[in-house]
């Protein structure tokens, strides 16, 4: 791509809210033509960035320059009256409309004050046609995967003309096939002089799809470069602000491996979960598991791949239409969470926010439900009891609370996790699942949460470890079972547990 | 940070408060509204009243305290109320010497069968299939009523049975009957609630049902209980209704008990939103709607009429839990710049 | 074309054809005089004042809201469109126009107040139910009679259409409601920002839609119907009850439900409304040839047939979002109270 004006421009962008300096003195240039990546960690100021580009938030200093003239957008509309456009992660369409409608409503083609849906099918047709999706446009949107609604979100913004694409987390719900079709469509946009600003968390995404990197650390501009001229280890140090050892490859992570093989001899004799056959149709295909005391068994795959489905099945929070589950040798019918917890077991949701901590509840609340529902309503936990287990796991788990008797949703994003593991460990399971629990959780308490996960199968207990960041299932697991589409296609055990040989599964399965 | 506990007794200021107005009004503008004085053997006056007509809507207010905290609602409390009074009717029978048709304990606990088996409609329609609340309980606010006229073959059944008299008119110890089964109702659900763990599981299902059913809670079964609970106590309502006035009308009976409950629950301060959630609120509230509905009475106004004056006291009470509405009249007061 | 056809709206309308179909080929067989052209038109002429009610309800409720007060606005209607008349002697069709306002009125007073401070409808519109009953009351406790001239060419003229059979003027205006109303929730920005709405309220703000604006248009237009149900009312009754229209707003609910509306919002028709309307009517013809049954049995049997159909669209429901792809949700804002279990 040669070396032309860029068509937009932000220079010196400085943001600061109550508390936080979101973004100082940060750099961003775009070109036609290009896919440019954002890459940083959690608070980096990435969304702050693509807000104070839409018009969301105003910078505080600094400014913006579309074609080489300074804009000051006002609302997101505003900016996409500039052609500044952008499709967020959560397709914001509606389901109910047709793929037609949803590209024109707002804006349909009308004579003498009626709708022309004649006139309005053809032109969807015509516009996604132009990007090579050709679907039956009169059809509602929800019978469309939705990678399919996704390009109907981008072909709708197109549509009014844009200059700039901005995509924030496209991919978060794509399977593999789907992101490569929804890359198919950038390129595309690429090849037609769109320039396209790209957020994503997957690195090797952005290894895939972008021609150049802008990294952000702390709010801070940590440096533009163009993608093949940045090797991925240097660009996780820059992302990190340091070079940790943690993320310097193989060697380190067999030496940590030994390190936890010496420290937890797994009781291979003493299986705690065995499960034969069980699978839920449109779910997951009937698979066999077997879990020891004092194991950690990751479960890999990539994304979509089924696993959050398989620890659903397996905790009883859907109900399988076959196989067999045996919990400490018992065999048990497990079809509700109430009766796997009543089994033994214990599960920490991926999704913390809407599927486990109950905010208006104090941290104490939080963490004694689990085991009060274990008691049954009438066996009542006294409340000094209670204040005496809460404060224990509060202690013993490091969880940042001025009290046990602050609500929940005061704790932060990391305290939020622990809460929840504190909830089941209350209840002594003998297995305990973990969905993503280091998602979403700042560097420090990934590597807590870790050890955490460490400790638990020193205590004898067996963990199911769920993560999409393979460094970490390699990392923490004695064994990895590995899923494909929902499949469970392989299992490596020992000296086999490393990155290359995980994706070497999911590619042809063992 | 304050504890759960003082966060409680917070709660109630705001309904006390209210009721203290009216009080303190009535005080000024009505003549005798404080007089007590003891009359055929019971104390008698306006407080007396008030607390009497307020015992069936605080009934019912126990059990929609419930129903709410589960983010839920049950509008068919009304229309309960009037099969439960049809039920006792039937059973007991309009013989004009009073000979019971069935006796008068076998009588009253159908009726609060009756009403209890159509509290645990509601609650498989909402807990087993899956329907909003105000739709599942919109059935049988149509249908209940239609069902009450039915049983009463849409005339209005007059009772002669002497001992049930003394659910609405009775009096115990120179108070009426009916705050006593208010107060045994609301100890009974304050143990119920507060000394085992169903409390805790209501409010966890009403803030979040999934986190809640995640955490082992069978959440359908607190979501079944809820309504069951509700139908009892309409159940109880029922009875006390149809005792005060010795008859059963279909039509009539348990009219407008449906707002005024859910008027009571929300004064109280337990959210629509579902949640925490204040029974000792809910008794102030229906107090202060029972102290409103005599003020009006006091000032000559027509009864038809309160419907009004309550219909703008929910719309009050609406924007004052509104968020939205409470930012906007913060800005108009708080100088600009200083809010965030 | 297959796929359209099974979807869902279209087999709603006919599952709801076959049902009015059915029951009025039973009337037809177990009772003489039920078949007539006259018959079917009377469904129009006796249940104009549902039809109307129906059409602003289904807007509500494809919207995702519901209003709980069109009956008593009904009534509220009917006492001013007799007091006025009456009492003050003013002119029948400014009276129209001012009970057709002031119902507008209403509905915009209470679209504001949920929409601008988020408050869940079902307690605005159920405090607006005890509202407009109360105002009835306030208008006159008593019944009023009407004897104007205009008011009772109204009730009584007969438009001849097909043979000697005849429909009144309120039946024509409610079709012309009908198709109005038909037309604007198909051809009008409007109609299909109700759409939008009801399927992902969010999602229609980002979209750009105006929302807040359209939401309490929506209300208005629920309070403009509820008044012009009044007027046709005093059409059908020449008086003013302080107890008219009393369970009504649950008979357009009905109707709207039955007639294949989700009540979830996104999805429905006035074809089916109309149709549900229809099944309605049937039902009280029904019961009257039946001779026997207490009136009342009407609405235990309509409280059926609203459970049927929500039985029936929450499995529907069921079975899609199990077997569904990945994709927009429905309501990817906080549930609102009154809403608790959404598998």
């Amino acid at each position: 791509m040669a070396e032309e004006a860029p068509v937009l421009e932000m220079r010196k962008i400085s943001k600061v809210f109550p508390g936080v300096k979101a973004l100082s003195g940060v750099d961003f240039r775009l070109f036609r033509g290009e896919v440019h990546a954002v890459m940083g960690q959690n608070g980096a100021g990435k969304s702050t960035l693509v807000k104070v580009l839409t018009g969301v938030h105003a910078q505080d200093a600094g400014e913006i320059l579309l074609e080489g003239k300074p804009i000051r957008p006002d609302s997101p509309f505003a900016a996409q009256k500039l052609g500044i456009s952008t499709v967020y992660q959560e397709v914001n369409l509606c389901p109910n409309l047709s793929v037609a409608e949803n590209m024109f409503i707002g804006r349909q083609p009308m004579r003498f004050g009626s709708i022309r849906w004649k006139e309005l099918n053809r032109r969807a047709e015509e516009a996604l046609k132009r990007l090579n999706v050709a679907v039956d446009v009169t059809l509602p949107l929800s019978s469309y995967s939705i990678a399919i609604q996704q390009m109907v979100a981008i072909a709708r913004v197109l549509d009014v003309s844009s200059k700039i694409l901005i995509l924030d987390e496209p991919t978060s719900s794509l399977d593999e096939a789907e992101v490569e079709r929804l890359f198919g469509l950038i390129r595309t946009l690429r090849q037609q002089g769109l320039a396209i600003l790209f957020i994503t968390h997957f690195l090797d995404q952005t290894y895939r799809i972008s021609d150049r990197i802008t990294v952000l650390k702390d709010g801070l501009f940590g440096g533009e470069y163009k993608t093949a001229q940045l090797p991925k280890l240097e660009l996780i140090a820059k992302m990190l602000g340091k070079e940790l050892s943690e993320f310097s490859g193989a060697a380190e992570g067999a030496a940590q491996k030994q390190k936890k093989g010496e420290a937890t001899p797994v009781r291979a004799e003493k299986p705690v979960l065995r499960i034969r056959q069980l699978g839920l149709r449109g779910s997951i295909a009937p698979f066999d598991l077997d879990l020891s005391e004092g194991e950690v068994l990751g479960l890999a795959g990539l994304l979509g791949s089924g696993r959050t489905e398989m620890a659903k099945l397996i905790f009883g929070i859907d109900s399988p239409n076959q196989g067999e589950v045996q919990v400490k040798g018992k065999k048990t019918n497990i079809n509700s969470p109430h009766a796997a917890m009543m089994a033994g077991m214990g599960y920490c949701s991926e999704d913390r926010k809407n599927e486990g901590v109950l905010g208006e509840l104090t941290v104490r609340e939080n963490i004694i439900l689990a085991l009060q529902a274990r008691n049954g309503v009438f066996k009542h936990i006294p409340y000094k009891k209670q204040l005496e287990i809460a404060d224990r796991l509060i202690e013993s788990l490091r969880i940042k609370t001025p009290s046990a008797e602050n609500a929940a949703l005061q704790l932060s994003g990391g305290n939020l996790q622990k809460m929840m593991l504190a909830r089941w460990l209350a209840t002594d399971p003998a297995v305990l699942i973990l969905d993503e629990p280091t998602r979403g959780i700042d560097v420090g308490a990934k590597v807590e949460i870790m050890e955490l996960i460490l400790n638990l199968s020193r205590q004898g207990r067996g963990v199911i470890f769920i993560s999409s960041e393979f460094e970490e299932v390699v990392r923490c697991s004695d064994r990895v079972a590995v899923l494909r589409d929902h499949v469970k296609v392989g299992e490596l055990a020992g000296p086999e547990v490393d990155e290359p040989n995980i994706m070497r599964t999911i590619a042809e399965g063992r | 940070m304050p504890s759960a506990s003082s966060l409680s007794r917070n709660k109630l200021v705001w309904p006390l408060a209210a009721l203290a107005c009216l009080l303190i009004f009535n005080f000024f503008f009505t003549p005798h509204f404080f007089h007590i004085e003891v009359k055929e053997g019971h104390l008698y006056g306006n407080l007396i009243d008030i607390i009497k007509n307020a015992g069936p809507i605080m009934l019912l207010a126990i059990g929609l305290t419930l129903v709410i905290a589960t983010k839920g609602i049950d509008i068919s409390v009304g229309s309960v109320v009037a099969i439960s009074a049809g039920v006792v009717a039937i059973m007991l029978g309009g013989d004009l010497g009073g000979v019971p048709r069935h006796p008068l304990s076998v009588a009253l606990v159908t009726a609060v069968l009756a009403a209890t088996a159509a509290g645990a409609w509601n609650g498989i329609l909402v807990s087993r299939i899956g329907l909003q609340p105000i739709i599942a309980t919109l059935i049988l606010f149509v249908a209940g009523r239609g069902i009450a006229m039915v049983l009463t073959n849409a005339m209005v059944i007059w009772l002669y049975v002497k001992p049930f008299a003394i659910f609405g008119q009775g009096y115990l110890f120179g108070l009426p009957f009916s705050i006593y089964m208010v107060v045994g109702l609301l100890l009974v659900t304050w143990l119920l609630t507060r000394r085992t763990a169903i409390g805790m599981f209501i409010e966890s299902v009403g803030i979040n049902p999934t986190a809640a059913r995640f955490s082992g809670i069978n959440a359908k079964n607190i979501l079944l209980g809820v309504y069951v609970f509700s139908g009892f106590c309409a159940g109880l309502s029922g009875l006390v209704v149809c005792s005060t006035v010795m008859s059963a009308d279909g039509n009539n009976a348990g009219n407008l008990y449906e707002l005024d409950a859910i008027l009571a629950v929300v004064l109280g301060g337990t959210s629509l939103n579902g949640g925490k959630f204040y029974l000792l609120g809910s008794m102030v509230g229906a107090l202060i709607i029972q102290t409103l509905t005599t003020t009006i009475y006091a000032f000559n106004v027509a009864p038809e009429i309160s419907q009004v004056v309550k219909a703008f006291v929910v719309y009050g009470v609406s924007l004052l839990q509104s968020e939205r509405f409470r930012r906007r009249i913060a800005g108009v007061f708080v100088k600009r710049g200083a809010v965030a | 074309m297959t796929r359209k056809l099974l979807n869902s709206q279209s087999l709603s309308i006919l599952v709801i054809l076959c049902l009015f179909v059915l029951m009025f080929g039973y009337g037809s067989f177990a009772y003489t005089g039920f078949f007539s052209v006259q018959n079917f038109f009377n469904l129009f002429i006796d249940n104009a004042y549902l039809l109307i009610l129906a059409v602003g309800m289904t807007f509500v409720i494809i919207s995702g809201g519901i209003d709980l007060s069109v009956g008593s606005m009904l009534g509220l209607g009917t006492m001013l469109a007799s007091s006025l008349v009456e009492k003050q002697h003013l002119n029948p069709l400014l009276v129209i126009l001012i009970v057709v306002g002031f119902g507008t009125a209403l509905g915009f007073f209470m679209g504001c107040l949920i929409q601008l401070f988020d408050l869940p409808p079902f307690i605005i519109t159920l405090a607006g139910y005890y509202l407009a009953r109360g105002l009835c009351y306030v208008v006159s406790i008593d019944t009023i009679g009407i004897n104007n001239a205009f008011f009772q060419s109204a009730a009584h003229s007969q438009i001849k259409l097909i043979g000697n059979n005849f429909v009144s003027p309120s039946a024509v205006i409610a079709i012309v409601v009908v198709l109005a109303g038909a037309y604007i929730l198909r051809f009008t920005r409007f109609g299909r920002t109700v759409y939008a709405i009801g399927g992902n309220e969010q999602s229609a703000l980002l979209m750009g839609l105006p929302v807040g604006r359209t939401k309490i248009m929506i209300y208005s237009l629920s309070g403009f119907c509820a008044g012009l149900g009044g007027v046709v009312f005093t059409f059908y009754t020449l008086s003013g009850y302080a107890l008219d229209g009393k369970g009504m707003e649950l008979d357009a609910i009905a109707s709207v439900v039955i007639g294949g509306t989700l009540l979830t919002g996104g999805a429905g028709s006035i074809l089916g409304t109309v149709l549900g309307v229809l099944v309605y009517g049937t039902i009280q013809v029904l019961i009257v040839f039946q001779g026997t049954l207490n009136s009342w049995w009407t609405r235990i049997v309509i409280g059926f047939l609203v459970f049927l159909f929500c039985f029936l669209q929450r499995i529907f429901e069921a079975r899609k979002s199990a077997t569904a792809v990945r994709g927009v949700s429905q309501a990817s804002a906080p549930t609102p109270p009154g809403a608790a279990l959404q598998h």
